[in-house]
Order: C-alpha cells, then structure tokens, then sequence
C-alpha cells in the first residue's frame, strides 16, 4: 500500500519544491518526475518526501464533468 | 480487549502510555486491582470523595504528570500543559478547581532558564484558571535519567452537592456535544517534534476549560457525564464512556469539527484525527431538551465558538462507538490500539 | 481540498452507488472484485463502503500491503541488526509493529535500540550525515511506488559518498503477485481493482496480461470514495456488456499508460528482480527486488552480519487464505480472539492497512 496524497507546488528550486495541502507544507523531491515544465501552482502526487506524478488537472475536470454526465446528473 | 490479559513477562512499551487499550488494560490489570476502594472504582477524571470539609459540597482530587517533548510547542508548553490538564480533569467533574500541588522531576543540566520559562507559563495559567499552586516539590536527577522536564500536578476542587454526574446517567437520545476543532493538540506536537519535517500554523487547544464548563453548568441541569478527550483522542474517550454500557454511541462524521490543517496532516501522515489527542476540549453528554441551550452556551465562551452536536447516545449498538460516515454508512469506532504510528508504504 | 474532497461527495456517490446496484441486479450472480492495495483496503474500510455496495457485490482484499506479506525471515535480520550497538535503523513506522518470530523492532525499542521512524528515505539519509559514526539502515519496504523514492535515495547516497547508510531491501512488485493469484485455482474473481499509485509507477501496461489470458476485467482507481466506487461500476460494465475485459484506468488524473518511466528507470538502475517469498502466499517467481551488485556497498543483505537465528512463521492463521481472497477475517478461528491489533498473530493484522486489522477497526463494513 503506498499512501501517497495530492499537494500544490508553492515554492520551486532546481530539484526540489515545497509542497501544500490544506495550510500544511514540507519539502519534497522533484528527482523522480519526467516533467519539466512544472510549475508554481502545479498540484502532484507525494510520496515518501518524492513527487512521483504531476496531476493532470485538465483531465481530472473533464473526467468529472463525464462522470456527472454519466449519472445523469449534467 | 481482555482485562486480564496476561503482563507476565511483557515490557512496558510506549503503547502502555498513549491512553489506549493498553494502558486501560494495565491500570485495571496492575493498579485499580490492587488499591480497590469506592473512590477509585469511579474511574473517572478525579474521584468525588465525599464532604470531608463538612460543608455540604463534595471534593474532587485529582492527579496527573506531563512529560510532553518537546517542551515547548506551538500553542503551549509543558508548564501550561500541566496546570490545564489537572484543571479540566476537575472541571469535567463538573468542580470548581481550587488548589494545585506541582511536582518537578528535572534532569541535571536542564538550563534555569528554560525553567523559569516553564514556571512563567503556570503561574500565567494558574491565573487564568483561578486556581492558587499551593504546595510543591523539586528533584533532580542525573543526566539521562529523565528528558530535561517532568511535571506532576495534583488538584483538589469543589463540587456543588446538588449536581451528580455518572455513566449512569446517561440515556438513549441524549446528544454528544464539543466545545470545537479535534486533534489540535496530537497534531501541534507532533509537527514541532520535527521528525516528519511538516510545517504548519497548527497551534496545540490547550486551555482550562473550567470558564467554559461553568457557563455549561449555569444553564441546564441535564448535563448528564463530561469527560477531557486527551491520549487517545475522541474515539477514545466515547469508547471509555459507552464501553460495558447498556447504551451506544453513534457520531456524525459530517458534523465533526476537525480544520483544514489537521485533516492535511493526518492525510498526510495516515493519522485519524479521531485518535488524535485534544488539551482544550470537553465531550458533554446532553439531554436532548437541554441540548440547544447547552450548545449556545459553549458559543458564546471564546473556547467553545466552533461547538458542535457531534452524535447521540442510541439504545442500538450497546456498548459501542459506531460512526455514520460522511456517505451514510455506519463503522465501529474502537479505542486506540498503541500509539498511532504514521504510515507510508 | 483540491483533490480531495470533490472526490468524497456523499451526493455523487449514491448516484454511483445505484449504477453499481442496477449493474448488479442485471446479474444472477454474485459478483467477486479484488483490490489488490492496501490503501483501497483502509479507504473502503473508513468510509463504510461494503455496507453500501449491497449482497450482490463482494469485494476482496488482496496482497496489496507491503508490511503484511513481508515474511519473518527480513524482520528477524532487521531486528538482529537493530540490536547491534552502533546501528540506527530508519523505517517507515508502518513496520514498528509487526511481529518477527520473537520480537518487533517496538519492543526493541523498548530494549534500547536506536530506532528511528522517517516519512521519507532521505529523511534516513539525513540522519546517516548526521551520525558519521553510526550505521544508519533504512527499511525498505513497499511496491512500485517507494521502490523508486529507495532507489532515488540510494542513487543520491552515491554521489554524496554517505558510506555508512544502507538499505534493507525488502521491496516487491505487484504483477508477479497478479501472476500467482490468476492461477490460483482456489480463486473465484470477477475482476481487479489495480492499484492507483503503483500504477502511477508502472502504467496500465503490465495488466494487459490478465484482461487477455485470463478474460479479468482490470480498472487502475483512485482512493477516494467516488474512485473507489466508478472503478467497481466500470468492472462491472466491463462484464455485463460482455465487451471483452480490458486494462481501463479510472485514476486517468494520475495515471498514464506509460507510467511514470523516470521512476521505473531509477528502479531499474539500482534493483533487479529475484524470486520473493510473500507472507501467506509463499515464494513468487521474480517478485522481489534486490540491490544490483554496483550498489553493492549500500545493501545492508551484503554488507552487515548479523545472526539472524531460527525464523518461524505464526502457526494456526489463515492469512494466506485471507490474502488470496479465499476466506474472511471472521472466518479464522484467531480473530478478535488471540489475534488483535495490540497483539497480532498474523499478516493481515500487523499492519493498519492489513485486511484483518481493517475488518477489527471499521467492523465488517
């Protein structure tokens, strides 16, 4: 099991960036992700102190929308 | 959870100190065994031990020792802690508190400084508590021997007569009321520990809750049973209070006050906050007539803005802690198994 | 919070939640899902969601926790080495609990061993910078997602020089698991719901083989509730409209179908694969992870003695029945009995994550 937890980029330095959820922020390693294009403002997945996806926000939206839309509720 | 679960050969380990079924099985197992009497079998927050002062109220006696690390935390200290503590172990009694006796326990090399800091904060709590520290004692011990600071503090109270609290007394229907946000005081600590490297305005709740409690108290009699949520957090506590009873407990996850910065760390972290220890709150259990005004009464004390009604007391689901979850389903909440330990991989 | 909360609308859900029934009521049958994670394990279990999911509809609890199938053998070295007088070991505080074959590194502890538990592997690192004069040891454990963060730190450890850090490798991997368990022929599933992290890792890519040869629907699902839920109701399209089964991926915000191959890639570089024996389940074929030979300084397998005595495994459990999905926690004659959360028995309750430890906690629901 890998408990792993969706957090905002505010702060970026070369591999590194400090991360936020919900007024809580820590220091986590970029080495693992591909992207190099991050940016403040960016949310990625964290686990054990890496950043080991960046989300994709514009299909997160979308997947919900269809999920709505699916249950008849859009 | 056997309470004559076997100790024979076993160690002390930290779980038999983070106030959950560990230590309840060693109090009972090792202690309440041993020095049975009528008060202590009260098993509560202090022992209600009659009217020796022959004026027609009740004593309340208490006792507790803090030995939080670090020393100082966000929100508070380990001098605070220990007159606060004591306080609200009177307080839920339903006492007014009067008299502290305090303890210091203190390694060789702890700077004076750091003392004075830490008498500082109790004098300061004790004022605002109204409660006079009236005798005390000072030990040191070699290096090693302790870490730097260790308090006790003992706590004599006065209860009106007239007003009985007790398990007992608690019905089916009955509402579960807090006077604000859980975990607060479990989370503070454990970010100003440092081991997990999280920064955060988390600040710990720990205050006298004996303001609070007598604006409670002023306002209905159908206050049936109070308790401080401390080790072990709120499902703790709910489960010493309903546990062996012929009632269940049913909370509302919806309703729990828990902020936006305890919820990150816990999500963080795998922590339930339910299990999370809390300084500066009160569970109140409630008639449900007297549940409304009792509600306001909290609101209107600077401790008790964000209070809740956070469950029911049911006929159903004896002696258990089951919460209905945000989707409306129903689990069993148990007692803390241990310390929480975070959890990662 | 973003993320997080628009994923737990108790709305949504119960509109889910009738998709599922409707699904289900389109079948006679009783239809069996595994999640192979333990993450999906706590999520069900904390929100409540078999009670929910109605009598039609069983959901198993696979192997999905690292710290359950980690066998006897790897605690007894770790703590053997804990209790070595200049060793500090650093893990995740998912292991201080779980029961060796006659201690846990809590009770070492307790006994005066130097134990520190870390939230990250660089955290462990840290601690060996900062105490030149002992030997720090990480535990590690877990799947495809903490593989690769062990890997990064070791890779760092390397080019920083820090020679008195290493690492207990005790890290597998998920598919050989599948593997094994698609030939069980003990099993009756309808489908699996993959794991969203591990799948962040290794993409959709090394499911196909069950969808295929096995004719298993698969969907890789977020952890929250309304994951969870879409995940299920996309398995079951997936064997009502008898479409053929296939890899779909429901967690789309973090996953991709390649994966993530910088991480695999670190992976790669420092670990390769070796048979494993999983807690319960026995030895898998290529299962397992070990440092590579040029990492060899690092591995504490190579470069710490320590004398492990006679490994024994916990007699009388059925956790290896309860990991492949074949039997409930009620169904073992130790549950809530001799074999609790303060004094496990077995795999399943050792860790929080572990099906039974779950089933204790949240009640059957």
């Amino acid at each position: 099991m890998c408990l792993a937890v969706p957090m905002k980029i505010v702060e970026l330095k070369d591999m590194e960036a400090i991360v936020e959820l919900g007024g809580v922020r820590r220091s986590v390693s970029l080495t693992l992700l591909t992207e190099d294009t991050l940016q403040v403002g960016d949310y990625v997945i964290v686990h054990a102190g890496f950043a080991i996806q960046k989300l994709d926000d514009d299909d997160a939206r979308e997947r919900l929308i269809l999920l709505k839309e699916m249950l008849e509720l859009a | 959870m056997g309470i004559t679960e076997k100790i024979a050969g076993e160690k002390i380990t930290l779980a038999h100190g983070s106030g959950g079924i560990q230590m309840h099985n060693l109090i009972r197992s090792l202690f309440q065994k041993r020095f049975r009497n009528e008060w202590l079998d009260q098993m509560s927050d202090s022992a209600v031990i009659g009217n020796p002062v022959g004026d027609g109220d009740a004593l309340c006696f208490t006792t507790d020792s803090y030995v939080v690390s670090p020393l100082f935390f966000p929100g508070g200290d380990i001098g605070k802690l220990a007159v606060c503590g004591t306080v609200n172990d009177l307080a839920v009694e339903g006492a007014t508190p009067l008299f502290l006796s305090c303890g210091f326990i203190v390694e060789e090399g702890c700077e004076i400084l750091v003392l004075e800091k830490v008498a500082d904060s109790m004098a300061d709590a004790a004022r605002a508590a109204g409660v006079k520290i009236v005798a005390g004692d000072f030990k040191v011990v070699e290096k090693g021997k302790a870490d730097s600071i260790f308090i006790n503090t003992s706590g004599i109270g006065r209860r009106s007569r007239s007003r009985c609290f007790g398990r007992e007394h608690i019905r089916a229907g009955d509402k579960v009321l807090i006077n604000g946000f859980i975990g607060e005081h479990g989370a503070a600590v454990m970010a100003a520990r440092g081991n997990f490297d999280l920064q955060s305005d988390i600040k710990s709740d720990c205050a006298p809750l004996n303001g609070i409690i007598s604006d409670m108290l002023a306002v209905s009699e159908g206050i049936r049973f109070m308790r401080d949520p401390t080790r072990g957090g709120i499902a703790t506590t709910l489960n010493e209070i309903a546990e062996g009873a012929n009632f269940g407990i049913t909370l509302d996850e919806a309703a729990l006050p828990l902020r936006d910065d305890v919820k990150a760390a816990c999500e963080i972290l795998g922590f339930d906050p339910l299990y999370l220890a809390n300084e500066g709150k009160v569970i109140a259990i409630v008639s449900a007539e007297d549940s409304s005004c009792v509600l306001d009464a909290m609101r209107s004390h600077t401790l008790g803005r964000e209070s809740r009604i956070i469950g029911e007391v049911t006929a159903s689901h004896a002696g258990r802690v089951v919460m209905k979850t945000l989707l409306g389903a129903h689990r069993i909440i148990d007692m803390l198994s241990g310390e929480q330990l975070p959890r990662i991989c | 919070m973003k993320y997080l909360d628009e994923y737990r609308d108790p709305a949504l859900a119960h509109r889910i939640l009738d998709k599922i029934a409707e699904a289900c009521g389109e079948r006679s049958e009783l239809a069996a899902i595994m999640e192979v994670c333990g993450t999906h394990t706590m999520s069900i279990a904390r929100a409540g969601l078999r009670s929910l999911l109605g009598e039609n509809l069983r959901l198993l609890s696979g192997p999905g926790c690292p710290v359950c199938v980690t066998p006897n053998d790897y605690l007894d070295r770790a703590i053997a080495i804990a209790r070595q007088r200049d060793a500090i070991i650093a893990t995740f505080g998912d292991m201080m609990k779980v029961p060796g074959s006659s201690s846990s590194l809590y009770q070492e502890r307790g006994n005066g061993a130097r134990i520190e538990m870390v939230y990250s592997p660089l955290d462990a690192l840290k601690i060996a910078e900062q105490n030149p004069l002992n030997k720090v040891i990480f535990l590690g454990v877990g799947f495809e997602t903490t593989a690769p963060t062990v890997a990064a730190t070791l890779a760092k450890a390397r080019a920083d020089g820090v020679k008195n850090f290493f690492v207990l490798c005790g890290h597998k991997i998920v598919p050989p698991a599948l593997f094994a368990l698609v030939n069980d022929p003990e099993l009756k599933l309808d489908g699996f719901l993959c794991p969203g992290h591990v799948s962040a890792i290794i993409g959709s890519r090394p499911y196909e083989f069950i969808a295929r040869d096995y004719g298993l629907p698969c969907v890789i699902a977020g952890f929250e509730p309304l994951d969870i839920l879409q995940g299920i109701w996309m398995i079951l399209r997936q064997i009502i409209e008898k479409r053929g089964a296939s890899v779909e991926i429901q967690y789309s915000r973090a996953v991709a179908a390649e994966g993530n191959p910088k991480a695999a890639a670190f992976m790669e570089k420092v670990f390769e694969p070796v048979d494993s024996i999983w807690r319960g389940l026995g030895k898998i074929p290529a299962s397992g992870l070990a440092i590579k030979e040029e990492f060899g300084d690092w591995d504490a397998a190579r470069v710490i003695q320590a004398d492990v005595g006679e490994t024994r495994e916990p007699a009388g459990c059925i956790c290896g029945m309860i990991l492949r999905g074949v039997r409930l926690p009620m169904d073992c004659p130790l549950f809530r009995k001799t074999c609790t959360p303060e004094n496990p028995v077995g795999a399943c309750m050792v860790s929080s994550e572990g099906t039974c430890a779950a089933y204790y906690k949240y009640g059957n629901g």
